[in-house]
């Protein structure tokens, strides 16, 4: 009688911790895609602003199609690229994207609207 | 008689040293940081302490995606880099003297997180193919100038990748992280990612706080 409820807990606690280990990850809060990557090749110099603004733009549409959101940063850091390339309304464009979704970043949207988009 | 006393004696103190083994890690005073309340970080450029060249920018590129998941927003890493070099400022250690004050005037963020890189790569050959991160991260009030929080981690090539913690954030997190690093080929930037996300997921281990973005607890 007691060996058997033993037996039973013992059980129990080894389908509650494999249990646990099997717990599936919440979705991410952002659709991160190539972002990460896209950021470590910027610095590193590895390909151009067009390649990195096709990229990028095509994370944009996977995520519209996903009905996801786009990380921080995300909308600013395209608008940068934009403004390498010479296209000042993708780049007023973008900023102001990133702005509406994160409002914390408006002041330095501003401050770059006012640098980039001379 | 005194045989099974002593043996008790002895599972009362295994017992007690593996308790006080549990024990030791002090709770991090977060009194601080809850009074601030942050919700947008800006990152700056890594001070690299370690004797590979890529290490800042390596790191640099990794930090956004935990501390986003982590609930904050965080400025464009990339676009704030461009900022300094527009300004003069060419290298993390000089970008490091810049003010709080002059930070906030431009960026406008919360809070500054101030990133070093004491190790990276395979610098300290304990094992000679073992491929280590080490970061330290201090997270400061750019209105009051105070410090809200500290951590430091490291990830190595010669451990479990397992054991990251951070419950199920961390789970979330090592999912990501592997997701991108499984398409690269640099094995010092992949292991960086692993000790960014072990840095600065919100871990319930004196890690940083979620920030306002964040989950509610009960659907993380």
């Amino acid at each position: 009688m007691n060996v058997t409820r033993t037996a039973l807990v013992l059980l129990a606690l080894i389908a509650a911790a494999t249990l646990t280990g099997c717990v599936t990850p919440p979705q991410p809060l952002y659709y991160w895609d190539g972002y990460q990557q896209q950021v470590y090749q910027r610095f590193e110099n590895t390909s151009s602003a067009e390649e990195q603004i096709a990229a990028l733009e095509e994370s944009a549409q996977k995520a519209r199609a996903a009905d996801r959101t786009l990380p921080p940063g995300f909308h600013a850091h395209l608008g940068m690229l934009y403004a390498e390339i010479g296209k000042p309304d993708q780049v007023r464009q973008q900023f102001e994207t990133e702005k509406a979704m994160f409002p914390e970043s408006a002041q330095y949207m501003d401050f770059l609207m006012r640098k980039f988009a001379k | 008689m005194t045989f099974p006393h002593s043996f008790r004696t002895l599972a009362a103190l295994v017992l007690v040293v593996l308790l006080a083994g549990c024990a030791t890690q002090q709770p991090y005073d977060y009194s601080a940081f809850k009074e601030s309340n942050p919700a947008s970080i800006l990152v700056l450029p890594p001070v690299n302490k370690s004797p590979d060249v890529k290490a800042s920018y390596s790191v640099y590129s990794h930090i956004t995606l935990p501390l986003s998941e982590a609930g904050y927003y965080v400025l464009p890493v990339a676009v704030v880099d461009e900022t300094f070099k527009q300004n003069g400022l060419m290298n993390a250690e000089e970008i490091r003297d810049v003010s709080p004050n002059k930070l906030y005037e431009i960026f406008a963020a919360d809070t500054v997180l101030y990133i070093d890189v004491t190790e990276y790569g395979s610098s300290y050959k304990i094992i000679s193919s073992e491929v280590a991160v080490t970061a330290t991260a201090t997270l400061v009030d750019l209105r009051s100038g105070k410090e809200l929080w500290k951590g430091v981690a490291r990830a190595s090539s010669a451990e479990q990748q397992q054991n990251s913690g951070g419950g199920l954030a961390g789970i979330l997190v090592t999912a990501l992280v592997n997701q991108v690093i499984n398409t690269l080929s640099d094995r010092g930037h992949e292991i960086a990612g692993i000790a960014s996300q072990r840095l600065l997921t919100s871990n319930p281990v004196n890690g940083i706080l979620p920030g306002p973005r964040a989950r509610p607890i009960s659907a993380r």
